[in-house]
């Protein structure tokens, strides 16, 4: 648990994080949106002290965030960011080991902590272990920076826009890896973005910053049925909203009885590519298949149009 | 089949047609500091050896022309360079009058195109081969040895500048080692100094400019006015700090030509510890603090690697600077090999002035060569290190 309580930071005269005040949930992922500019970046880093609050407190599962020296705290809390920040001098195995070399862990320890990491994000150790991070892609070197980040078992992982870098495609498969390792591990997760599409489709909850300000904290469905201003009307954007809402949901959730003629759609796809796959078949139904191929029901197009629309 | 001419084998067959034909070879000198007679290649080699050497040259001329294989182009420039080596010490035995230990055989503006036009040959062709650190360092010592050789060998000794070595052996070692002395330890005095320096203009902006200024400035000094500038300072402190004087500290001799030199390395060494500590890859620096290392680790083992490259680049540029520069320290009273340069501009004596310039030359391009070697071993991994 992550309590925020009262923080703000200026630099002279300018206010850059305004009386924020926000509680976050063990094992879940807070997504803090904001345009540049609002704050949002150094109200992450005042968590694990990479900027010293001007007042108010942050504890960490209740205690004080600034209990320890500010570079313990740090090695306690996993840090990833936009371009990844590898050290280029160093090998992928040695990037990963990073903080367990500084906890001072043993040997074989690190070792057995990055090749369950390296394995868990699809790197072979042997091929990837011993090379250079400027040897790999774009989103390898994205997975490594997170797989660093994670390397001492954290509790808490901070993330600033990590995957900015990526092209949509990868960047579509690192979220979807970084949900499964984050229900794997139960890491309490920060995550820094200016994109809302990322932040409906990965946040349990969503802070909306402006101006320094916290503007709405609140969960997703609840951020798109009632954005508490207009800056947040905007941020969500108003054509957007119908589809957003729809992405939040399965196709599970409104599987009704019936058949329907063609490809059955796997039942944990999203309800807005139920939709899509509808509009671009032009068939007002499809049949929904479970995982183990079992037909399950249809989905409709008039079902899942009132389901985009406003809740009540 | 047409002919395609090399763009350099042109420049290069064109300085040596006019160096075989029409420059001198070697000249002839009655004794040390009489004006020379001009001898050709014909004339200044024995019968067969004479058109023998002309053959060499104009065939790897031809080669070097023409649009041919490097590993051609390479033996062309070796074999060439040989039998200049080899032969122009013939020369100087063929010349030499029987019994004449007066007179003087060096060589001549032909022998010194000649080896600058196949020298321009062998680098363009190892440069083409694009050889890694390590080759090129190879190179640097098959030629050391080969020219080691030959100088013990003894086949040059007829030649004027060794005869000038055969009469200061002794002083020849001694400042020598003078020379390396006063160049590697003013270096190492300035990386001690520099680099903390350097860190220190790093992380406090407000000293920076400061500092950068004030060492420009320095380098700016002409180096005998430095001198000149040195000489109050360490005489004082000669007279009234008990012990200096007793460590060799005065205002003329070594002393302030090893000051004067460490000041002129501060500049390179602080400023590409500065600029290389800049050029770190702000995420990675950011990443360093973000996971929990100290000021220190992150300093160690973060930027100092990566800045290392530049570092390097800094030292490069000092060590080819004071070997070059040490040759001034011989003017009050410091040694070194500028020594033999202002006894020989004094006497007029060229041969004793080449005897201090060579050595000189050679230990900065070797110095340049093994440098540059290390500095892109030390990058290579790290080439494409920045974030797209």
């Amino acid at each position: 648990m992550i309590e925020i309580e009262g923080i703000t930071k200026r630099y002279d005269a300018t206010t850059v994080v305004d009386d924020v005040s926000m509680l976050i949930e063990p094992r879940t992922i807070a997504v803090i949106v904001g345009t540049s500019g609002s704050g949002k970046t150094t109200l992450l880093r005042m968590i694990n002290r990479l900027v010293e609050p001007t007042s108010g407190v942050i504890r960490l599962d209740g205690a004080d965030n600034r209990s320890l020296p500010g570079y313990q705290l740090r090695r306690s809390i996993g840090y990833a960011i936009q371009g990844h920040g590898l050290f280029p001098h160093r090998t992928v195995a040695q990037n990963i080991g990073t903080v367990p070399v500084l906890l001072g862990w043993e040997a074989a320890r690190i070792k057995r902590r990055v090749d369950e990491l390296m394995t868990l994000y699809q790197l072979d150790p042997q091929a990837f272990g011993p090379r250079y991070p400027h040897e790999l892609s774009g989103g390898q070197q994205q997975r490594v920076g997170v797989a660093r980040a994670l390397a001492a078992e954290p509790n808490v992982l901070l993330m600033d826009e990590p995957f900015g870098a990526l092209d949509p495609i990868i960047r579509n498969k690192a979220q979807e890896d970084l949900l499964a390792i984050q229900k794997r591990f139960g890491t309490t997760i920060i995550l820094v973005t200016h994109d809302m599409e990322e932040a409906v489709h990965m946040g349990d909850k969503i802070a909306v910053m402006d101006a320094g300000k916290l503007v709405q904290y609140a969960k997703p469905a609840e951020i798109l049925a009632k954005p508490a201003s207009a800056f947040v009307e905007t941020l969500v954007g108003a054509s957007e909203k119908p589809f957003r809402l729809l992405s939040l949901g399965r196709v599970r959730d409104a599987v009704e009885t019936g058949a329907a003629e063609g490809e059955a759609i796997p039942d944990d796809a999203s309800q807005r590519d139920a939709l899509a796959e509808l509009l671009w078949s032009g068939r007002p139904a499809l049949p929904v298949k479970g995982a183990d191929g079992r037909p399950l029901g249809r989905v409709t197009v008039d079902g899942l149009v009132k389901r985009a629309a406003r809740p009540a | 089949m047409t002919i395609r001419f090399d763009k350099l084998g042109v420049v290069i067959a064109a300085i040596v047609s006019y160096a075989a034909f029409a420059a001198p070879f070697a000249t002839f000198r009655a004794n040390r500091i009489v004006p020379g007679e001009a001898r050709s290649i014909l004339d200044a080699l024995p019968a067969a050896a004479g058109p023998l050497l002309l053959a060499i040259v104009v065939g790897a001329a031809l080669i070097a022309l023409l649009k041919t294989p490097l590993i051609l182009r390479l033996a062309a420039s070796v074999v060439a360079l040989a039998a200049l080596a080899l032969l122009i010490g013939v020369s100087g035995s063929f010349l030499t009058p029987e019994g004449n230990t007066f007179a003087r055989i060096s060589p001549a503006s032909g022998f010194w195109l000649l080896i600058f036009a196949f020298t321009l040959l062998l680098a363009d062709v190892l440069t083409r081969l694009n050889l890694s650190p390590w080759a090129r360092v190879g190179v640097l010592v098959v030629a050391a040895a080969a020219i080691g050789l030959l100088l013990v060998s003894g086949s040059w000794n007829s030649l004027s500048i060794l005869k000038e070595y055969a009469n200061r052996a002794d002083s020849f070692w001694a400042e020598g080692s003078k020379h390396v002395t006063l160049a590697l330890g003013s270096l190492a005095a300035a990386v001690i100094s520099g680099l903390p320096l350097g860190i220190l203009c790093h992380r406090v902006e407000k000293l920076r400019a400061g500092v950068l200024n004030v060492l420009n400035i320095i380098q700016t000094i002409p180096s005998i006015a430095l001198f000149g500038l040195l000489i109050a300072p360490l005489g004082w402190v000669a007279t009234h700090v008990p012990g200096a004087a007793a460590l060799g500290i005065r205002g003329i001799g070594t002393a302030p030509a090893f000051v004067a030199l460490f000041l002129y390395s501060l500049l390179p060494v602080v400023a590409n510890t500065v600029v290389g500590l800049a050029g770190v890859p702000r995420a990675a620096n950011d990443a360093a603090r973000g996971m929990g290392m100290t000021d220190r680790q992150r300093l160690f083992g973060v930027e100092f690697p990566l800045a290392f490259p530049v570092i390097l680049t800094g030292i490069r540029i000092v060590l080819v600077q004071n070997i070059g520069l040490a040759t001034i320290a011989a003017l009050i009273g410091g040694g070194g090999f500028g020594v033999f340069v202002f006894q020989g501009v004094g006497q007029t004596a060229m041969d004793l002035v080449l005897l201090g310039a060579v050595p000189t030359v050679a230990m900065a391009f070797a110095a340049a060569i093994i440098l540059d070697a290390v500095i892109e071993m030390t990058s290579t991994r790290r080439r494409e290190a920045q974030p797209a």
